[in-house]
């Protein structure tokens, strides 16, 4: 494939991010958001090609004999250290690549577009396109890095993007300090991910370095994945607390994907994100940036088959963490909490089916690619609904200036555009048939259940709960008890055009996306996986979000004292989820009681008097010396020359001396 | 009697003495620039008579002195300048009174 799309897929971000960056200040809000948005639609062109050209132009280089080719469109040497260590940057066109290319620049484009109406009249709108081109780039980046630095260097950006962005509003204290607990709690699990490529690397690295993982192979995403047993090979023999050095290795790649990921214990950042503008939760806290650990783990995906003991850790965590956020949003208040504790719940499903996608070695290794792409394609369904939920969210805090449900309800006869795109989000998440969230959550849960049934029917349980807290959620916006504030004075109203259309498109993306045949297109092997439904495993989840969605019909069509009675027949556990089971109060005991009340006191005590006191005496001494010696600079000019004389006639009798 | 290079470094070691011990004793500035063209003539008498005796063929040292002397004069001037600048805000050339260079 010709070099010059892939560059300028890379290149026309950065520079936008430049040109909006640094110019901003002296353009137009018009100029700077209509720039954006072509820079990126243009993005969006370019990627469409690419990918359409990867999957359906049937070249010999991207297809043969039915299974989809691994490319390096191209690999530069970027930093070369030593003869080991080489860092390259390229261009990787495969499969899960053109899919996230596809799913990165539409809702990224979509966001632009919307953003256009919600940050019309906000300061700082340039800077705001500014980061959008720049978290675009990175996230473009990362998912098209061809070696282990590459992802890492871009991951490291995308978090950066994510951190000015959740402090976009850098007036609220409360949006810096999310965004400060965003920034700090990813890069805390990134450290992990660090360990775990340098443990990797450290190993891989010592085979021959002309041999098949020698120099810059031994970071290099298609020389690792093609040979995981040569991987394995490298790291036998060394092992540590009971596992292999290559299946904690590849755990602690995973940690970085928790952090990214919002899994447990590592979500606690992802709800206060919500903080940022929400077309920016829709794009990096919904769609792309959070999916990020999806792909880590997709991207890696041989290496991980070979050591199951971490695709065993992925699933469990996953697991815990996909019905933890369920329990948690059925008890928020705040519509975007619910809806990021929705994402990580979804999330945590995509990751449960990875973890599902290997079965019990038949012959030596044996992968069941149906996870695989299950996940894949739950990555790109629910990327699209959960960000028209997102957006459609977004509308709603438009148009009501809150983001509680409580002075929501009613609003469907007000908003018609924002209830009906958002009752389709709903139904998507929900899996009903025919949209989109349907196929690929019934994918998933077939994974979980080829694996055991233990995952199926618990996952079949998360989804149950993600039916329920959705329709919980879009009873009590559009329906339940009028707003009585609507009636006198401010009237909620749909969204401009510019906040509108992507929420339009977005609900028709979710319609059909169902029916694209994912599976001859994205598997972790290139060969295509026929998809069909399996009655059972259907008919199930269909029957179990049905019941969920008429539950919530009951509970909440209507205003009623249901939910009430339901709250006080328990309440302990009713504030324990809304307070989302007092995760971030341990934190907060763990980092300011433990660390710093313990740990720190001592660093301080150790930097205040011993450090600091070294310093000090220091200067004490330099200061008493100086006093005491200060006379002789007397101001008498003819002191300081029989000074000098007398010093001069010494150092000349010392020489005479050693002379003689 | 023969003029060997003793009958010329004595009298410069002789100037150089007095000059160091006039800028040393001396309570007048005036004086004290006076005892410090002492001690530069008895230098170049150096260079020249060093040149002479040592280098008989060659002219470094010689012009050398030319130099050291012209620099002198400015030298010289400067300091003029500055010891009228202090009389004018002191009002005496006393070196004891310039007091205000010090710690």
């Amino acid at each position: 494939m010709d070099i010059t799309l892939p560059i300028l897929i890379l290149a026309i971000p950065f520079l936008m991010f430049l040109i909006l960056g640094i110019g901003g200040v002296k353009m137009s809000r018009k100029l700077a958001g209509v720039l954006g948005i072509l820079g990126m639609g243009s993005v969006m062109t370019l990627s469409y090609v690419v990918a359409l050209t990867y999957f359906f132009s049937g070249d010999a280089a991207f297809i043969v004999d039915g299974v989809r080719q691994q490319l390096q469109v191209f690999d530069v040497t970027w930093l070369a250290f030593t003869d080991r260590l080489v860092v390259n940057i390229g261009f990787l066109l495969d499969p899960i690549s053109a899919m996230m290319l596809v799913v990165i620049t539409t809702i990224s484009f979509m966001v632009h577009l919307y953003s256009w109406g919600y940050m019309e009249h906000e300061p700082g709108f340039q800077r705001y396109y500014a980061f959008l081109s720049l978290f675009s780039f990175s996230m473009l980046g990362l998912v098209v890095a061809t070696n282990i630095f590459q992802m890492y260097i871009f991951w490291e950006l995308v978090g950066v993007s994510s951190y000015l962005l959740i402090g976009f509003f850098y007036k609220l204290p409360s949006a810096v300090s999310a965004s400060k607990k965003a920034f700090i709690v990813t890069r805390f699990a990134d450290l992990f991910m660090l360990i775990g490529i340098l443990v990797l690397s450290w190993y891989v690295s010592q085979t021959p370095a002309d041999g098949p993982l020698g120099g810059a192979s031994a970071f290099n995403f298609m020389m690792l994945n093609s040979q995981p047993t040569n991987v394995l090979a490298s790291t036998l023999g060394a092992t540590f607390m009971g596992g292999s050095v290559l299946t904690w290795a590849m755990i602690l790649i995973f940690v970085g994907g928790m952090g990214k990921s919002a899994m447990m214990p590592l979500h606690i950042w992802l709800p206060d994100a919500m903080e940022g503008p929400t077309p920016v939760s829709a794009l990096i806290h919904a769609a792309t940036m959070v999916v990020a650990g999806v792909y880590l783990v997709a991207r890696f995906f041989p290496l991980y088959c070979i050591v199951p003991d971490s695709l065993t850790f992925i699933t469990v965590v996953g697991a815990i963490t996909a019905f933890y956020a369920a329990v948690v949003a059925c008890a928020q208040i705040d519509i975007k909490r619910v809806l990021a504790f929705s994402t990580i719940s979804q999330i945590a499903f995509m990751m449960v089916s990875l973890g599902c996608a290997y079965n019990e070695p038949v012959e030596g290794v044996h992968y069941s690619g149906l996870g695989y792409m299950a996940s894949m394609f739950h990555l790109f369904t629910h990327a699209m609904f959960k960000a028209l939920l997102f957006l459609g969210a977004g509308a709603l805090i438009h148009a009501v200036h809150s983001n509680n449900y409580t002075s929501m309800g009613g609003l469907r006869k007000y908003m018609p555009i924002t209830h009906w795109t958002f009752l389709i989000g709903c139904l998507a998440i929900a899996g009903i048939p025919p949209f989109s969230g349907f196929f690929s959550k019934d994918e998933m849960l077939a994974a979980m259940f080829s694996r055991h049934w233990f995952w199926g029917a618990w996952m079949t349980m998360v989804a149950g709960l993600t039916a329920f807290y959705m329709f919980r959620l879009y009873y009590l916006i559009f329906w339940w008890e009028e707003n009585p504030e609507y009636k006198n004075g401010h009237k909620p109203h749909d969204a401009p055009w510019q906040m509108s259309l992507p929420l339009i498109i977005l609900a028709a993306v979710s319609c059909v996306a169902g029916f694209i045949p994912f599976g001859e297109l994205v598997t972790f092997n290139g060969e295509p996986y026929h998809i069909h439904i399996e009655a059972p495993v259907a008919a199930t989840s269909i029957t179990v979000a049905v019941l969920a969605i008429a539950l919530a019909t009951v509970m909440y069509r209507k205003k009623n004292s249901m939910p009430e009675k339901m709250k006080n027949i328990w309440p302990g556990l009713w504030t324990a989820a809304n307070r989302r089971f007092y995760w971030d109060e341990m934190y907060q005991w763990v980092t300011h009681t433990v660390i710093f009340g313990c740990i720190c006191r001592g660093i301080a005590w150790f930097d205040r008097h011993i450090i600091d006191g070294t310093m000090d005496g220091l200067a004490a001494v330099t200061q008493f010396c100086s006093v005491k010696i200060k006379g002789m600079q007397s101001g008498s000019v003819q002191t300081y020359v029989a000074w000098y004389l007398l010093g001069a006639i010494l150092l000349g009798a010392i020489t005479w001396i050693c002379i003689l | 009697m023969d003029l060997n290079i003793f009958w010329y470094l004595v009298p410069s070691v002789i100037m150089f003495a007095a000059g160091v011990y006039g800028f040393i004793t001396r309570k007048n500035m005036i004086a004290m620039l006076i005892s410090l063209e002492l001690i530069l003539n008895s230098a170049d008498l150096n260079f020249v008579v060093f040149n002479r005796y040592l280098f008989p063929g060659s002219m470094e040292g010689m012009i050398f002195t030319l130099f050291a002397i012209a620099i002198a004069a400015a030298e010289t001037a400067i300091a003029i300048s500055i010891i009228i600048n202090i009389y004018r805000e002191v009002g005496n050339s006393d070196v004891a009174s310039v007091k205000q260079m010090r710690f």
